[in-house]
């Protein structure tokens, strides 16, 4: 994608012949089972666009995930059931959100990882640094004199 | 003969720039004050001939001059005037030109108004500006020259991509890119503070203005680019975690971070070391964003490695500067003392909490974004990052943040009183709560969190405005004597309470539309009616119109609101014979801050024609809260200790005398 920065989104969209993502004949007629099928369609990739749900794409092969969505749907399935359905078919490449497994351990931990490092480390740092301004450790019987013999050493006024 | 002297000037400002990148540093080793001087000609200069080549492209481009590749690849000598100059920058080599543009632009301003900085800071910070300005000389005029010529010349342009023909490329890339670049400032000013090995409050103060300026425009960069992707795309999103959009994103995260750091340092002489790290961070993530935007990875790992030259290039700078400047910082950034002790509950202690969790949101884009390339890249599996992961990690994180929000604004320096805090947010928490209530009673309860949401983005607006009225002394004293108190206050004060204020509207924007908007996807045939949240449109029917290079079908829809009719929504679809593509123009109507949204789609066997219709109540606010961010990062911008650039130059020499 060498073309310019936001809208390079916009490229993958526009094949030839604009069209539109989820079409009229494709939706169900109960709307509850149509608002089920648009849920796990954002969910789920579209393979051959670049970042885009399902939902939002308008590629034949979104057009043939989304109605097999619909007829898992019809069929009686979950929202689960229907997501490993096409999981199986596709892999997890499919789903937008990926699942927390081995090889994701370091994208889904790292941010909450980050965050408590950083707050037990704010929280070590405020406890050392309260510590060394407000208790100073008393001074030495030797350093008393040293302070002594220098106060008296200093002429007034200097 | 014109791009001939484009690219020769481009070439003169490479040799101006490298003289830049010599002479003042060794004029700071040896105190030799002419020799620094001469960073504030070059970085003049280098404006001036960048500015000339610019111009020199501008020009093949508007007079359809396609013995230029470039503008053959791009243009038509149909397009209107205004999208042939903006087309300059709707390719790879315009692009990165636009990109030196802006980064000599800042230069120059830097050398024209940073008249009272140290010279030795001024002659580094120059130096450093134009260190990074050669490395980009170099990768344009080795990798992507814009000027190459064709022969023999073609007769006619390929056209523009036809998405990009809008007003929104004239507006949002340059917008977009004077915040990128402009972090390049306080990239600057960190690593000339590293080099001398001092910095102070003085430092931050000089600062902030520069960050806060990029930071503005970014803001409103990123929105525009969400406006545009909303009446653009046919389906009213306006965020779609695209790696592009994330791109910008993360630079803007590291920005918001910066700014309220440098407030510290400014103002405590405290999280010195942490505030020069966020710098190099936030401009590194514009060098980032620039690679992954430019070298073609997001499309896939192996369309960068099928053609490297550019990514492996871009690379190269990114490890120089980035490596560089964090190793600079680990040699240098303990010799830095630390200073201005506090509580944990103080406004600095808000600060710090501010700044960990807008780091952690933009490592979460970070690793969300970066984490699919690197595990195809190590070990070939595939996995998608998404909008869902988003939601569940950014969000969280952000609902946090902006809970907190009002409380930061609260806290006094030093040592706050949390519960004291709390006790003047009542109001914003009662009127909060009234919301949610409200919001559930109109809304019901479906989505359930949603109400919530609104009530926080209330508490947040009323919380953002305490501060002022208790300071003010509205509902207390007479109204001559707030005007008074008001016209007093500084404005950093305004511009913190504005922004604030300006991103709960936003919030409730992207609630609210998200929430409550409704939509009709049907197949309409001439004179049927289809009704939406209490407006009916009457399909009219369709016509053809000629532009000046498309050709359009447009849709006429008669929109009535409780049978009186408010209006008409001509939305259509364009088809460009050269590309051979169309677009689609979605129609909108403004409903208060809402909008209907409406877009036409195929026609279907049985000649009824398919539309998508939207009524999205509220959208509006999400842009305008982010102009309203950017008009308080103005105010902020216009105070006075900003602007008058205390300390005084007079003693600013003296305060700031290299230790030796």
């Amino acid at each position: 994608m060498r073309r310019l920065a936001l809208i390079a989104v916009l490229f993958a969209l526009l094949a030839p012949g604009a069209a539109f993502a989820v079409r009229p004949d494709e939706m169900l007629k109960d709307p509850a089972l149509e608002a089920r099928a648009r849920h796990i369609s954002e969910e789920l990739r579209c393979l051959v666009c670049q970042n885009q749900s399902i939902d939002d794409s308008e590629a034949p092969l979104a057009h043939d995930l989304r109605v097999l969505v619909r007829q898992r749907i019809t069929a009686g399935d979950t929202n689960a059931q229907v997501l490993k359905f096409i999981v199986a078919r596709y892999g997890d490449f499919v789903l937008l959100k990926p699942p927390f497994q081995l090889d994701t351990l370091l994208l889904w931990s790292l941010p909450p990882f980050a965050l408590a490092a950083g707050l037990v480390g704010l929280i070590v740092m405020a406890r050392r640094r309260r510590a060394v301004p407000l208790q100073p450790d008393a001074l030495s019987a030797e350093e008393q004199a040293k302070v002594a013999t220098l106060v008296e050493a200093e002429p007034a006024g200097r | 003969m014109i791009p001939e002297l484009g690219h020769y000037a481009l070439i003169l400002a490479l040799a101006l720039g490298l003289i830049q990148s010599v002479a003042p540093v060794i004029g700071s080793i040896y105190r030799d004050a002419p020799l620094m001087r001469l960073a504030n000609s070059t970085a003049l200069m280098q404006f001036v001939f960048v500015a000339a080549s610019f111009a020199a492209l501008e020009i093949c481009f508007i007079t359809s001059d396609f013995s230029v590749a470039i503008v053959y690849e791009n243009s038509h000598s149909l397009m209107p005037l205004v999208y042939r100059m903006s087309s300059v920058w709707g390719n790879h080599e315009g692009s990165m030109l636009l990109w030196v543009l802006i980064l000599s632009l800042f230069g120059a301003l830097v050398a024209m108004f940073g008249v009272n900085l140290p010279s030795t800071l001024k002659a580094l910070v120059l130096a450093v500006q134009s260190w990074i300005a050669c490395a980009f000389y170099v990768f344009i005029l080795l990798t992507s020259n814009p000027f190459l010529r064709l022969t023999p010349a073609p007769f006619e342009g390929r056209d523009l991509n036809p998405i990009l023909q809008d007003p929104g490329l004239a507006i949002h890339p340059p917008l977009l890119y004077l915040g990128y670049v402009g972090f390049s400032i306080a990239f600057s000013f960190a690593i000339a503070a590293l080099i001398e090995g001092r910095i102070d409050a003085a430092w931050a103060r000089w600062v902030r203005p520069w960050t806060l300026m990029a930071w503005m425009f970014l803001t409103l960069g990123i929105a525009m680019g969400s406006y545009w992707a909303y009446y653009t795309l046919g389906w009213g999103g306006f965020w779609f975690w695209d790696p592009v959009e994330n791109a910008s994103l993360m630079p803007w995260l590291a920005g918001t971070a910066l700014l309220h750091s440098a407030v510290v340092m400014e103002k405590r002489n405290a999280l010195k070391v942490w505030t020069i790290l966020l710098a190099i961070l936030t401009f590194s993530l514009s060098l980032i964003g620039t690679f992954l935007v430019r070298s073609g990875v997001l499309t896939s790992v192996h369309a960068f490695a099928s053609d490297p030259t550019r990514g492996v290039f871009i690379l190269c700078i990114l490890v120089l500067f980035i490596g560089g400047a964090l190793t600079l910082f680990a040699w240098r950034a303990p010799m830095l003392k630390q200073g201005g002790l506090f509580a944990p509950i103080s406004r600095e202690g808000a600060l710090v909490f501010n700044n960990l969790f807008l780091t952690t949101a933009c490592l979460t884009v970070f690793v969300g974004t970066l984490y699919p390339l690197a595990l195809e890249a190590l070990t070939g599996a595939k996995i998608s990052v998404g909008a869902p992961f988003f939601n569940v990690t950014f969000g969280p994180l952000v609902l946090a943040l902006l809970f907190a929000m009002p409380f930061g604004q609260l806290l006094a320096w030093k040592r706050g009183d949390l519960l004291g805090a709390a006790q003047r947010l009542m109001a914003a928490f009662g009127v909060g709560l009234v919301v949610i209530g409200l919001t559930y009673a109109v809304e019901g309860k479906q989505p359930v969190l949603a109400p919530f949401a609104v009530g926080l983005a209330f508490y947040i607006m009323v919380g953002a405005a305490v501060d002022l009225v208790e300071r003010t002394g509205l509902f207390r004293m007479p109204l001559r004597i707030v005007a008074a108190r008001a016209g007093g206050l500084p404005r950093s004060a305004w511009g913190t309470a504005v922004a604030h204020f300006g991103i709960a509207l936003s919030m409730l924007g992207i609630i609210a539309a998200g929430s409550w908007g409704t939509e009709r996807i049907v197949a309409v045939k001439p004179s049927q009616t289809i009704s939406i949240s209490g407006y009916t449109l009457t399909f009219d029917g369709l016509s053809q119109q000629a532009g000046p290079n498309y050709s359009a079908v447009v849709g006429r829809f008669t929109v009535r609101e409780g049978g009186n009719v408010i209006g008409v929504m001509q939305p259509s679809k364009r088809s460009f014979s050269t590309r051979g593509m169309s677009t689609n123009e979605a129609a909108l109507m403004e409903r208060g801050f809402g909008q209907l949204y409406l877009s036409l789609g195929d026609t279907e066997a049985n000649g009824s024609l398919a539309i998508r219709l939207y009524y999205k109540p509220l959208v509006l606010l999400i842009w305008i809260g982010a102009v309203i961010m950017m008009l308080g990062g103005a105010l902020s911008l216009s105070d006075r200790r900003l602007r008058v650039g205390a300390p005084k130059p007079a003693r600013a020499k003296t305060a700031m005398q290299p230790a030796e």
